[in-house]
């Protein structure tokens, strides 16, 4: 390949970004001996590179993905490409100020400033994981040093000072306020929230911490990958895989070196458990991926963490920094941080290999399946985060994984993180979130998040476990409960979350790429009135989106509307 | 690929039933090709013989027992004992859909078999109103080789994979955004001079919908002088280099309008130089 750029040097800003995380050694050039294969091998360094760019400076000149061409041998129409695919990069110049605030469903539904109300200076943004604090934004403010922040309880009128350029509060809610239930002896994974410093590594090893993980140690891969198995543990990404079968596949590979990867890509709207685990308990997450690697015979490890979660990175990386300071990990198993940059198809299990390995973030065709060809090529296991958490107590010999977190949002007393054992009812949860708030009636409940399906308030006696859940036509998903009172506009709900899967579409495949498309329009036309054939055309578009998308975005991006329409009946009304 | 698949394992044959009709086929074949040997009617679009299968239309989805979601013949390997229907009342649902969400947003005029299709399948493009979003935009005419009319664009990535990592290694066109908005694009949309391109003009060989066009069949177009039943193909080998490869001079009244290359031929697989597919000229100098 011949590099062609235009020959336009990239600004100081841009090369010193640049050079914090590529070196300052530019000694191999592309048409040296070894050079290009030696650049390109480092292309999963793209990503945090455009990151360094992006928060430096605001925005990607031409100028610097040319430079960043070069610097990797890659070419600037492939970087032009991916830096196009993500929601929080610009190809062209914008204010240092970026305002991102929530427009989804439950932010919508609690007061937050609807996409076309937003002053000048603010963009609309899909669920930022916040929704226990809604109506939320996300601040990004390019510059040296970068800053980039997480805000709660925003009123229309803070949302307009922000845009105006306040500063940004810098205020920490407290754990309990977003763990209601901590301090409670039964709980298992939420058991720190709220105990103590999170990053007090003395505290957490005084705890229990690391026993699960010499314990694993003491009695071998197979014996920890039987204890899983006899758990019943199942991943809580949604698709509910047996983890010790997905250990097992990848550890019978011949292939060496093998990953695993941590997905903390949580991006379904009304999901903010995986935030709320790792933010009040690192080790642990940590020590659970160092048991999972030795189990699965992984020499690597990564965390793909959502690019809008400021706080949770910050915490990884010191948590990170202190696991090889005591040498837990560094020398036979490792773990990156990678940071996404606003795009929900990362969560796909495949798409976050394309987005690690510095290509765009599309899922990759199956089979063959991540276990025997994954990140690298190479076999790989990919665990949610609260999948991971559970790992610790069943080590030491906890027999059941029914324990589950559920992420309640909406019109409760309560909003938070629940930690459950699987069984109660829907209505004993919302009960356990203080009920419905005073003078809240309740209209429906979003069950799995914008990937789940909406039910009617006669379903609050629905058990749930994973059979009784399926038996429903439901899911668990992410462990959204959304709660929606009478002030909510269903109508608004729907449009919104069909404008949510045209916006994370990734476009590789025609019946996701225009199905969402055409069912944003559909929905738009039946919101000014029924018209001959509209509620047709609008469930065979959702029947071809469900049945021939290539991944799970497409197939689920019409249950939520469909459950609306049938269960509900939003255009019989 | 045309190319039958060679299992360096040597694996035994798979054999698998499709439409009720038990066959037996090498390991590693695809459900397409094991359906093409039996006379087979899937629908391809993105589909092409000389590039891998990225399954991105969704046209030649078929029902596999045991698969929850329709499966894409053109890149699924078989597997023993796997039991396929190549038509059904949820695949052929699937098909309309893909043609209807296809047709209603792209210009589908000058992509093969579509108008039989949307007879096939029963498309109904109008129950998508006059408002319906399309990608309806100006042609690119930036250079005098070729041009690019992405009106015309399905996304079926055989450009950007011919250009790229499969064929030319120039990578200078890749997909850029996302969703509805993703585009065949170079880096900044800068016109293709100013970009790496080399005019091999594979990517107009690999193109199924004319979005990417020679300039002589463009201009003969708009003229309303193209007309392919008065062309007579003939198949020559290049006298550029000696590499050999094999060109087809398509010729409308002694001149040569557009040059492709055989994607069978074992030498090229259809790929030309800038030389071979658009140096012709001199061949048709005449006194003047």
């Amino acid at each position: 390949m011949d590099l062609k750029t235009r020959g336009v040097e990239p600004s100081v800003a841009e090369r010193s970004a640049v050079d914090t995380v590529l070196g300052t050694d530019t000694s191999h050039r592309p048409h040296d001996r070894i050079g290009g294969q030696s650049l390109r091998a480092r292309r999963h360094l793209l990503l945090p590179t455009l990151h360094a760019v992006n928060d430096r400076v605001g925005w990607i000149s031409p100028a610097a993905i040319d430079h960043i061409a070069e610097r990797l041998d890659v070419s600037p129409a492939e970087i032009h490409g991916v830096v196009t695919f993500y929601g929080l990069f610009s190809t062209t110049e914008r204010p240092t100020r970026q305002l991102h605030v929530c427009v989804d469903v439950v932010c919508r539904s609690q007061g937050g400033v609807r996409e076309h109300d937003l002053p000048d200076g603010a963009r609309p943004s899909p669920c930022l994981g916040m929704c226990e604090q809604a109506p939320a934004a996300f601040v990004t403010e390019a510059g040296e040093p970068a800053s980039r922040t997480a805000i709660g309880g925003l009123s229309a009128d803070r949302v307009a000072e922000l845009a105006a350029g306040a500063p940004v509060p810098q205020r920490r809610r407290p754990a309990t306020a977003t763990v209601p239930q901590s301090g409670d002896p039964e709980l298992v994974l939420l058991r720190r929230a709220g105990r103590s410093d999170p990053l007090d590594f003395d505290a957490w090893v005084a705890d229990g911490g690391l026993r699960a993980l010499e314990h694993a140690r003491t009695i071998g891969p197979e014996a920890v990958i039987d204890l899983v198995d006899a758990a019943g543990l199942l991943g809580r990404g949604g698709a509910a895989f047996p983890t010790a079968r997905k250990w097992q596949a990848v550890r019978g590979q011949a292939a060496t070196p093998r990953h695993l990867v941590c997905n903390a890509d949580e991006s379904e709207p009304g999901t903010f458990k995986d935030r709320v685990l790792i933010e009040n308990d690192p080790f642990a997450l940590l020590e659970s991926m160092t048991v999972a690697a030795l189990a699965a015979g992984c020499a690597h490890g990564w965390i793909y963490l959502r690019g809008e979660y400021p706080g949770v990175e910050a915490t990884l990386i010191a948590a990170i920094e202190r696991f090889r300071t005591e040498g837990i990990i560094g020398t036979d198993f490792d773990i990156s941080l990678r940071r996404g940059a606003g795009a929900y198809i990362c969560g796909e299990e495949t798409a976050i290999f394309n987005s690690i390995e510095g290509f765009r973030g599309e899922p990759r065709n199956k089979p063959p399946y991540p276990f025997e060809v994954g990140l690298f090529g190479a076999p790989t296991v990919v665990n949610n985060v609260e999948t991971l958490m559970n790992v610790p107590s069943i080590v030491l010999g906890r027999t059941s994984s029914n324990r589950r977190l559920f992420c309640l949002s909406g019109a409760v007393a309560a909003p938070g993180v629940y930690e459950v054992e699987l069984g109660l009812t829907l209505g004993d949860l919302i009960g356990l979130a203080g009920g419905l708030r005073a003078g809240s009636e309740l209209q429906a409940v979003l069950l799995g998040g914008a990937a789940g399906r909406f039910v009617a308030p006669d379903t609050l006696d629905l058990v749930l476990d994973h059979d009784s859940v399926r038996e429903a036509g439901l899911t668990l998903g992410s462990g959204v409960v959304m709660v929606l009172d009478q002030h909510v506009d269903l109508v608004d709900q729907i449009r919104r979350i069909a404008a949510f899967f045209r916006d994370e579409s990734c476009g590789q495949c025609v019946p996701c790429r225009v199905g969402t498309v055409r069912q944003e329009e559909v929905l738009e036309r039946l919101a000014s009135g029924v018209r001959q054939g509209d509620v047709e055309l609008l469930a065979d578009i959702g029947r071809a989106m469900t049945d021939a998308s290539i991944c799970g975005l497409g197939q689920t991006a019409h249950h939520a509307i469909e459950s609306a329409v049938v269960t509900l009946g939003v255009f019989r009304r | 690929m045309n190319e039958i698949p060679v299992s360096i394992r040597s694996e035994p044959p798979v054999t698998v039933t499709i439409d009720g009709a038990a066959t037996t086929v090498a390991a590693g074949t695809t459900i397409l090709q094991a359906c093409g040997g039996r006379g087979g009617d899937i629908p391809t679009l993105c589909y092409g013989d000389t590039i891998t299968p990225k399954n991105a239309c969704r046209l030649c989805v078929v029902e596999v027992e045991g698969s929850r979601a329709l499966v894409p013949s053109c890149s699924r390997p078989v597997e023993a004992d796997m039991v396929v229907r190549t038509r059904s009342e949820r695949v052929d649902h699937a098909r309309r859909m893909v043609l209807e969400f296809l047709g209603s947003s792209v210009d589908l005029s000058l992509t093969a078999n579509v108008a039989g299709w949307n007879d096939e399948y029963g498309v109904d493009l109008d129950r998508y109103g006059a408002d319906a979003a399309t990608v309806a935009q100006p042609v690119k005419v930036d250079n005098d080789l070729y041009v690019r009319d992405y009106s015309k664009c399905i996304l079926c990535y055989q450009c950007v994979d011919a250009c790229g990592e499969q064929w030319q290694h120039s990578f200078v066109i890749e997909i850029a955004g996302r969703g509805f908005d993703a585009h065949v694009s170079t880096e900044h949309d800068v016109a293709l001079p100013d970009s790496a391109c080399v005019y091999c003009g594979n990517c107009i060989q690999v193109c199924p919908t004319g979005a990417l066009m020679p300039t002589t069949e463009f201009d003969m177009r708009a003229a309303g002088t193209w007309d392919e039943e008065r062309q007579v193909v003939t198949e020559t080998i290049c006298g550029f280099c000696g590499v050999g490869c094999g060109l087809e001079l398509h010729v409308q009244d002694d001149t040569i309008v557009k040059v492709t290359s055989p994607e069978d031929n074992p030498i090229t697989h259809g790929n030309l130089c800038i030389k071979g597919r658009f140096g012709f000229q001199h061949a048709q100098n005449r006194p003047g």
